[in-house]
């Protein structure tokens, strides 16, 4: 074996960076479908109706219970048959990571809407604004400075779970890079390669978590 | 008094679980009138005021602001709390509002005000307590005193048929109580209808046309502000009283 070869890499790129892609669209998608989801599971979550509180917690419970591999195989399975129609492996994959992020997006909201001292609360009810008005105008905003950071490491885990998609034969960045290290008989430049490229999306991630620490404490 | 009756309340009891909180409070306030509310902590004044515009729910009783029957939940118990306004220990105003939207969000949301309209009208209340300048800053750049006169202001703003104030001085340092108080005390004398909660017996022989003594969480007197500090009629006033002028 000769010596660390980068040829490996810049001869496929294409290759690599369509993995990248997919990737990256998985988790912006899945960031933002979870967000919309996680916020509505979390207001459910608080109703003051047991019904609707205990079915918003028995979702998020189930779906924390079980590893994300086995969410994507369900709902590659459950889609086609619920729609009697084949969908496809990205689109059912979209649905199970949105539902799967939509558990944990909704506990970091709970526990943002949460943290909104009740004086703030009690504040917004007397002077007539109503329940859904309070979270919308002033207790989710209030939350959502209080978690972004956390909102984003979420999405730089999210973004490192993107790589089971290989189950459904999806060709995400992690695929891509052993499809190439395989082929090429170049694990090692591989491999650093990708390590290399997860070390700069966190490192991404965790710059514009503290920066957005630093925006909650001046507001 | 050919005054009309603006707030009250009728046997009101609430408890938390086993924990009576309440027992049997009633109280009637006439338009124009200003009431304080005095006691030893834990006897239940914030917990009554805050019954009053049912930010609290309660058990057993009725309260009736300017005739209407006030309910917990839904719009229209939305619209009349909306009636009262509410100046609360630790300010609470909202920290990612500046304060002019601090002021403007329940008129243009609740009354469903212009923005024009309701920042014209955020002004000349601002400039009236002497803090126009700070129209565009957020509420942790202010001083306390600074911060409830904002609160005032931002309760003001709805045109209320009455004010409750929940122990306003309590959270402030001393030199800035008298700002807040000076606000009140001209509110009292525009004839705006106020039932305070707060230990300033100074601004009570001032402002209040009559005093409420807690304890326990039941009303154990209520009289005319001379008279009640001169002699009260219950033994545990006069001890409150004795203790609290002591100093």
């Amino acid at each position: 074996m000769s010596s660390f070869d980068l040829s490996a890499i810049s001869n496929s790129l294409p290759f690599l960076l369509e993995g990248l892609a997919l990737s990256l669209m998985l988790t912006a998608v899945a960031m933002a479908g979870g967000l919309i989801l996680g916020l509505l599971i979390a207001i459910l979550r608080l109703s003051r109706l047991r019904l609707i509180a205990g079915l918003a917690a028995l979702y998020v419970n189930g779906f924390r219970a079980v590893p994300l591999i086995l969410v994507i195989f369900w709902f590659y399975f459950l889609v086609p048959l619920a729609l009697g129609r084949p969908v496809g492996a990205l689109y059912s994959v979209l649905v199970a990571f949105v539902m799967f992020e939509g558990a944990y997006y909704s506990e970091i909201m709970r526990a943002g809407l949460q943290s909104v001292r009740s004086g703030q609360w009690q504040a917004a009810k007397a002077s007539g604004l109503s329940y859904l008005q309070t979270v919308r105008l002033v207790a989710l905003p209030q939350a959502l400075r209080k978690m972004a950071p956390l909102m984003v490491t979420q999405g730089v885990i999210l973004f490192q779970d993107t790589a089971l998609v290989y189950v459904v034969s999806l060709n995400d960045f992690m695929t891509s890079v052993t499809i190439v290290a395989n082929n090429t008989n170049r694990p090692v430049e591989m491999y650093v390669f990708a390590a290399l490229v997860y070390l700069l999306i966190c490192l991404t991630g965790n710059a514009v978590a503290s920066s957005l620490k630093h925006v909650r404490a001046i507001a | 008094m050919t005054k009309t009756e603006m707030i009250k309340v009728d046997k009101l009891s609430k408890s938390f679980g086993q924990l009576q909180v309440l027992k049997d409070c009633s109280l009637t306030v006439r338009q124009g009138e200003v009431v304080v509310i005095c006691g030893p902590s834990g006897s239940g004044k914030s917990t009554f005021v805050k019954c009053i515009n049912g930010i609290e729910e309660f058990q057993d009783g009725q309260v009736t602001i300017d005739g209407v029957s006030l309910g917990f939940r839904g719009r229209e118990a939305a619209k009349m709390r909306a009636r009262i306004g509410m100046v609360f220990q630790h300010f609470e105003l909202y920290p990612h509002l500046t304060v002019l939207e601090n002021i403007c969000l329940a008129p243009i949301h609740v009354l469903k005000r212009t923005r024009d309209e309701a920042e014209a009208r955020a002004r000349k209340l601002l400039n009236r307590v002497g803090l126009a300048d700070k129209e565009s800053v957020y509420p942790a750049q202010l001083s306390g005193g600074q911060q409830q006169r904002i609160a005032i202001v931002r309760a003001l703003a709805m045109d209320p048929v009455a004010m409750l104030f929940d122990e306003p001085t309590s959270a402030l340092d001393p030199e800035m109580i008298g700002e807040v108080l000076a606000v009140m005390l001209e509110l009292a004398r525009e004839g705006m209808t106020m039932i305070v909660v707060t230990h300033e017996m100074g601004f009570a022989k001032a402002a209040a046309d009559r005093m409420v003594f807690m304890d326990k969480g039941s009303i154990i007197e209520i009289g005319e502000t001379k008279r009640f500090f001169e002699a009260p009629n219950s033994e545990r006033a006069r001890l409150f009283l004795s203790r609290i002028l002591a100093h």
